[in-house]
This record gives structure tokens, C-alpha cells and sequence, in this order.
């Protein structure tokens, strides 16, 4: 006889339909169920990124050869002696020391990058204020506008800089109409040139990041600032600037890394000697055809901005840990 | 001289301070041969069509906690405001200690200011929040941390220095935004709904508080509320204001025992009015015929009325007295039957049906443990009250 004041446990009752189902429940909940979310991005990042990244790293250990692929392999099978040999070689990474030419191009991009971050910062501030001050459909359409240029090929709008920047172009002819300069400036082809690329093209990714840091302060704060004897001036370096450091800082991460490694901008906008790594990779690879030395910049590339970044983002971690 | 007659004409012909004016009187000879500490004159603000702050003049004096009274949208905020700086008059002026403040920015002004969302900076800890005013003036580093320190003191936060706002409860926030408010020694500081983000017991202990502060410390508080009971705790005197213009001025008690209208009567606190025709007008009383009341009205102030004109009587639920038995007075006597009893406790309220059909409501104290349980509902009872128990509005 059934004792009824027992609740009946699930898993006594195996022929009911729901008893395998009921069994696995746990299981999906978490282990399988964790797993498979997390599961997909990783498989991702395996195929997309460890797995590239392991062929440049080996690629990048290896010695050119004219062969195709231009490059020897690492392990090598000698059938008669029965020895397989690997051979590492670390000349790539030693001559990236050696030759100041790499370092000077990974100074020079870091530089570059670094003053368009800036000036992008500075550009950027007051639209993210504007836009965050700003209500309703405006602040809707202001935004649109600043995505908008993505609806735009990249590289046609770095050829519409071009346009704008050569000796008879756009900006010139109309300096020398209104009489400002009395020959044309030398625009295109300068550092400037690819500063003012560099800045235009990134600007949404410093303007969004600093408009979600700024849309979030309470006005209130101003007034009280202001209450308490703070000029407009003093309350922004003191209120608004700390405040919008989190903005500031993603947008800058943002900017400054796809900047470091800019290939496009420099090459149709700087000068010759516009000395940067995104050029000198290209040039190792497609005219030096040495891609174990490219690889190599590539790995080191890699390294050298990653390193900084996540020692950025441990500090803040660690920072909203303490605070 | 009270505000209510600084009042521009047209608005002075609706507020006819009734007989009471003995009060306000004493009130201007409190405050007699006194500069105005603060003085509003004359002044409005528009938002395009809108008339936020319409031609309010107001006095304020010298260590005084004045309590700018009204519901949502009646500019009590765009007044405190404007003598914050955040807003500049459209016309009129405002002076603070004899000075002009027209085109004085906020950060230039005697005065501080404690938001209702408290604004304290996220990214400083309390000491550094209450140090910010200090800092901002260029005072020595060594007494801006005396001051803090004894600050904190005051405000009962002195363990809390390191505190971030966000590690903070209601309560302290509260505190950490009137020390903040209150070190730069402001002559004048302005308070937007103090009290009001905080839960109802706590609302109490800190009112109590905020009194003995400014007391202690002597400056003079604007407070702007939208609770009466809060600005009845707070405030010496309280203004009252209606679609931007302050309906009345007058000291707590006054205000409510002898409203000059019916807003204000009905504003403050819960009020029975009665409808009535003057019948009998004299120096010192009034007689009222009400069909409402079923009753001859009497009340001891004068009014300055036309013969038989239309007036209300304003009486307050805890005036009248409830019985079964017929009291031995003619005038001020109703009956009625109770439709409804609600026990609060402390006290019962009743509601008491007219034969006219009006309602009453009346509450009585429970003095004793038995008062509730002598009346119940359907009871037919009399009602009754003193001849100085109702005032009469002539608006």
C-alpha cells in the first residue's frame, strides 16, 4: 500500500514520461547549460583567434625560403638518420631589437596613435556633452549622425580626405579665395594629414563610449558645485572630468589600439615618411615577402598593446574593488 | 509689516486676515526696527508662457526657519532656486543682507544649498564632500580639517569620514548633504524638501534635529516642503504658496487656526467648511445663517463683509465636540448620524452625516479606553463647538 504522508520522490517514479527529463534538469542547469553558453564564444576565439594566432607565432619562429609557402617549416624529418628536428629560430625577434628601423616604426605609431588619441579625446568631449545634454529626438538624431559615417565605406572616405586635403583641393582653393594664404599649404602627404584621418575616423569610438559615461551624471552635481564656489571651469576638472574618467578611458582603449596598428589612414594620407607598424608589416610581408619577420612584428605588436590594456583594466578593477 | 500685505492689490482683496491679526501683529513687532535679512520684491519668473513665480514680495529675518509651503508645480522650488542663483528673476529683485543679488552667480553668493537628491559627489568620500566648499575658498589645508572634523561631529558622522556616498544609508546622506551645506558658514542656507526621501520615523528624529542645528547655529533657513506637518515641526513661520504667488504668511499656529482661505484652510491640515449668509455682522462676531450646517453659525472675530454676503466657515475635525445627548446651545449645534468610524489609535474620526446631506468629520481624541466604543455607526448624534472654535473666510 502507498504511504501517502510520504511525498513521492521523483526518482522512484521511472515510468513516468517526464523521468529522464527530470534527471538531466540539474545537470543542464548548470554544468551543461554554463558550458554551452560559454561554449560557442569560445570555440570562436579558438578557430578565429588561438588557432591564426598560433600559425603567425610559428610562421614567426621559422626562416624565409623561397618556396611557397616563403617560409621553412619547423620540424624537419631526416629518413635516413631517423631524426626529426625542430629548429626555433629567434633571429626574427633578435634583429626586431637589433635594427632601431622597428623600433623607431613601433615608437613613431605609438606616438601617432597617442596624439590622435588626444586630439580625439578633445574633439570628442564636447559632442559627447552635447549629445548627452541634449533630449528626446535630438539626442536621437544627434547620435544617429555620429554613427552615420559608417554607412560609408571606410576607405572612401579616407580617398574623400584626400579630396579635401591636395594642393588644389577643397580646403586649399578656398583659404586662397578668401585671400588667408597666397599659396597653396602642403597638406596631404604630412603627419597632420594623418592625425586629421586618424581623428576623424575614430571619433564615433570616443564619442559613444564618453556619451554613456556622461548621459549617466546627475546635473544636480553641477549645481552644487556651483553652490559650493566652483566656477563652470573648476567644476568640470573637478566633477565632470573624474567622473567620466570610465568613458574616457574606454573610449581611449578604443581609439588608441586599432590606431597603433593603422595601415589605411598612413598610407594614403601620410607622407613617406610616415614611419608606422601598420606600413612596415605590410611592407615585410607583400614587398619584402619575409613573413617570418612579420610575423614576428605581428606577435610583438600583439604584446606590447595587450599588456598595457589589461594592466589598465586590472587597475580599474581593482580601483571599483577598493572604492 | 507681514508679506500678505506687501502683496500686490488684487491679490491683498482675496487674503482679508481675519480678526486673528493680533498674532501677526506681535509677529511684526517680533521682527520690528529688523532689516529683512532677506528681501524678495516684486518678484516673477516666466519659462516662455508660463508664470512659474508670480510678483511675490517676502520678507525674511534674521535666524529664521521660513517654510515655503505648497503642492507640486507652485513655484516654491523656482523661488529657492532664484535665491540659490540657478535662476535669475525675470522681474523684480532679491537682496540678502542689504546686497542686490541680480547678476551675482551661485558661487558668488552668501549662500548655500541642500538638494533634495542631496547631490553629493560620488567620487569623494564624506570628508572630502564636506571639505569641497572649504577647499574651493583656499583655506588653510590644517583648519579645513578641524572643520570637517567638527562637522561631522555635529552631524553625528564623525566614524564615517572615509565613507563613499554610495556606502551610505538614506539617513546619513542626508546628514553628510547638510554638513556640506552648512561649513562654508553660509548666512543664508536654502533646503529643498529636506526630509523627503527619508522614512516616515526617521523623517521625525531628524526634523527635530534639524531644528536644534539651526538653532545652535543661528543661521537663517529656507525650507522648501510639500508636507504641512513637516513645515508645521519646522518652521517659525511658513508661506504659503498657490500657483505662484504666496497665498499666506504666518507663524505655524496661526496658520492653521486661522487660515485667511479656504486654500490654505484646506491645504492645511483636514478642514469642514461650511456654506452661510451673514446675518448678523458686529465688531467682535458674526452670525451666519448656514442651510448646509441646518443652523445658526456663531463666530467671536469680526469680519469686514457686506451685509449678507456670502461666506464660508472653516472648523477644524478636532474643534467639535460629539454627543447623544442635546447640548444646551442653540448656535453651533448639529446632528447628524455616523456613517463611518475609522480608530486610529490616538484618536477616532467619525464621519457624520447631515440632514442636508452634508458630511462632517469630526475627531476626538481617545482620552479614555472606552471613548470609541460608546459611538457606533447609524448613531444619531449632535455635534457642537465653541463660538472661537471656527473661522470665518471671506475667500
Amino acid at each position: 500500500m502507498t504511504d501517502l504522508t510520504h511525498p513521492r520522490l521523483p526518482d522512484t517514479d521511472k515510468d513516468s514520461p517526464g523521468w529522464l527529463r527530470r534527471k538531466l534538469q540539474p545537470l543542464t542547469k548548470t554544468r551543461w547549460g554554463r558550458f554551452a553558453v560559454v561554449a560557442l564564444p569560445l570555440l570562436w576565439l579558438a578557430i578565429f583567434f588561438f588557432v591564426p594566432f598560433m600559425v603567425v607565432f610559428k610562421i614567426s619562429l621559422a626562416e624565409t625560403a623561397i618556396a611557397i609557402p616563403p617560409y621553412t617549416s619547423l620540424l624537419d624529418w631526416d629518413g635516413e638518420e631517423g631524426l626529426l628536428s625542430l629548429s626555433l629560430n629567434l633571429g626574427n625577434y633578435l634583429f626586431l631589437v637589433e635594427d632601431s628601423f622597428y623600433i623607431d616604426a613601433w615608437l613613431s605609431s605609438i606616438k601617432i596613435a597617442g596624439i590622435s588619441t588626444f586630439f580625439t579625446l578633445l574633439v570628442a568631449f564636447p559632442i559627447a556633452w552635447l549629445i548627452a545634454r541634449s533630449h528626446g529626438s535630438r539626442r536621437g538624431l544627434l547620435l544617429a549622425l555620429v554613427i552615420l559615417p559608417f554607412w560609408t565605406s571606410f576607405l572612401l572616405r579616407v580617398y574623400a580626405w584626400m579630396g579635401f586635403l591636395k594642393k588644389n583641393g577643397i580646403v586649399n582653393e578656398f583659404l586662397l579665395s578668401i585671400g588667408v594664404i597666397d599659396q597653396p599649404l602642403i597638406m596631404l602627404q604630412t603627419d597632420f594629414a594623418v592625425y586629421l584621418g586618424i581623428v576623424y575616423t575614430y571619433l564615433p569610438f570616443m564619442v559613444l563610449p564618453l556619451y554613456t559615461a556622461l548621459e549617466k551624471l546627475d546635473m544636480t552635481l553641477f549645481e552644487a558645485a556651483e553652490d559650493l564656489g566652483c566656477r563652470p571651469i573648476q567644476s568640470f576638472f573637478l566633477i565632470t572630468l573624474p567622473l567620466a574618467v570610465p568613458g574616457i578611458v574606454a573610449g581611449c582603449v578604443l581609439v588608441f589600439i586599432p590606431a597603433v596598428g593603422e595601415f589605411v589612414i598612413p598610407s594614403l594620407l601620410g607622407g613617406s615618411d610616415t614611419l608606422m607598424i601598420g606600413r612596415v608589416l605590410w611592407d615585410e610581408f607583400f614587398l619584402n615577402r619575409d613573413w617570418p619577420m612579420a610575423s614576428a612584428v605581428a606577435i610583438v605588436m600583439l604584446i606590447v598593446i595587450v599588456l598595457p590594456v589589461m594592466f589598465i583594466r586590472n587597475g580599474k578593477n581593482n580601483g571599483e574593488g577598493v572604492s | 509689516m507681514t508679506s500678505t500685505q506687501l502683496i500686490e492689490p488684487c491679490v491683498a482683496a482675496t487674503v482679508v486676515t481675519p480678526s486673528p491679526t493680533a498674532d501677526s501683529e506681535a509677529l511684526a513687532d517680533k521682527y520690528a526696527g529688523q532689516t529683512p535679512f532677506v528681501s524678495i520684491q516684486n518678484v516673477s519668473k516666466t519659462f516662455g508662457d508660463f508664470t512659474a513665480v508670480d510678483n511675490v514680495s517676502l520678507d525674511i529675518y534674521q535666524s529664521e526657519l521660513f517654510c515655503l509651503l505648497g503642492g507640486s508645480g507652485c513655484g516654491k522650488s523656482t523661488l529657492l532656486r532664484m535665491l540659490a542663483g540657478f535662476e535669475e528673476p525675470s522681474q523684480g529683485k532679491i537682496l540678502i543682507d542689504g546686497v542686490d543679488m541680480t547678476g551675482i552667480p551661485p558661487w558668488d553668493r552668501p549662500v548655500n544649498m541642500m538638494f533634495q537628491s542631496y547631490a553629493l559627489f560620488p567620487h569623494m568620500n564624506v570628508a572630502d564632500n564636506i571639505a569641497f566648499g572649504l577647499k574651493r575658498e583656499g583655506v588653510p589645508r590644517d583648519e579645513v580639517k578641524d572643520r570637517v572634523a567638527k562637522m561631522l561631529e555635529l552631524v553625528q558622522l564623525g566614524h564615517l569620514g572615509k565613507r563613499k556616498p554610495d556606502q551610505l544609508s538614506g539617513g546619513q546622506r542626508q546628514r553628510v548633504a547638510l554638513a556640506r551645506a552648512l561649513i562654508k558658514r553660509p548666512k543664508l542656507l536654502l533646503l529643498d524638501e529636506p526630509l523627503g526621501a527619508l522614512d516616515r520615523k526617521l523623517r521625525e528624529e531628524t526634523q527635530f534635529e534639524l531644528i536644534n542645528i539651526q538653532e545652535s547655529l543661528g543661521v537663517t533657513f529656507v525650507v522648501v516642503t510639500h508636507d504641512q506637518e513637516e513645515a508645521m515641526t519646522l518652521a517659525s513661520r511658513i508661506g504659503v504658496m498657490d500657483q505662484g504667488i504666496i497665498v499666506q504668511t504666518d507663524e505655524p499656529h496661526d496658520m492653521y487656526e486661522f487660515p485667511s482661505s479656504r486654500f490654505v484652510a484646506e491645504f492645511i491640515g483636514s478642514v469642514n467648511i461650511f456654506e452661510g449668509i451673514v446675518t448678523e455682522d458686529e465688531r467682535d462676531s458674526v452670525r451666519i445663517n448656514s442651510r448646509e450646517a441646518g443652523c445658526t453659525l456663531a463666530v467671536n472675530h469680526g469680519i469686514s463683509c457686506a451685509p449678507h454676503q456670502h461666506v464660508h466657515v472653516a472648523l477644524r475635525p478636532e474643534k467639535i465636540r460629539i454627543s447623544h445627548a442635546h447640548p444646551d446651545q442653540q448656535e453651533n449645534c448639529i446632528s447628524g448620524v455616523i456613517e463611518e468610524i475609522a480608530y486610529m489609535g490616538s484618536l477616532s474620526s467619525f464621519r457624520v452625516k447631515l440632514a442636508s446631506g452634508k458630511e462632517i468629520r469630526v475627531t476626538r481624541p481617545n482620552t479614555d479606553r472606552r471613548m470609541a466604543e460608546r459611538f457606533t455607526w447609524e448613531d444619531k448624534v449632535f455635534l457642537f463647538w465653541d463660538e472661537d472654535s471656527s473661522v470665518v473666510l471671506t475667500s
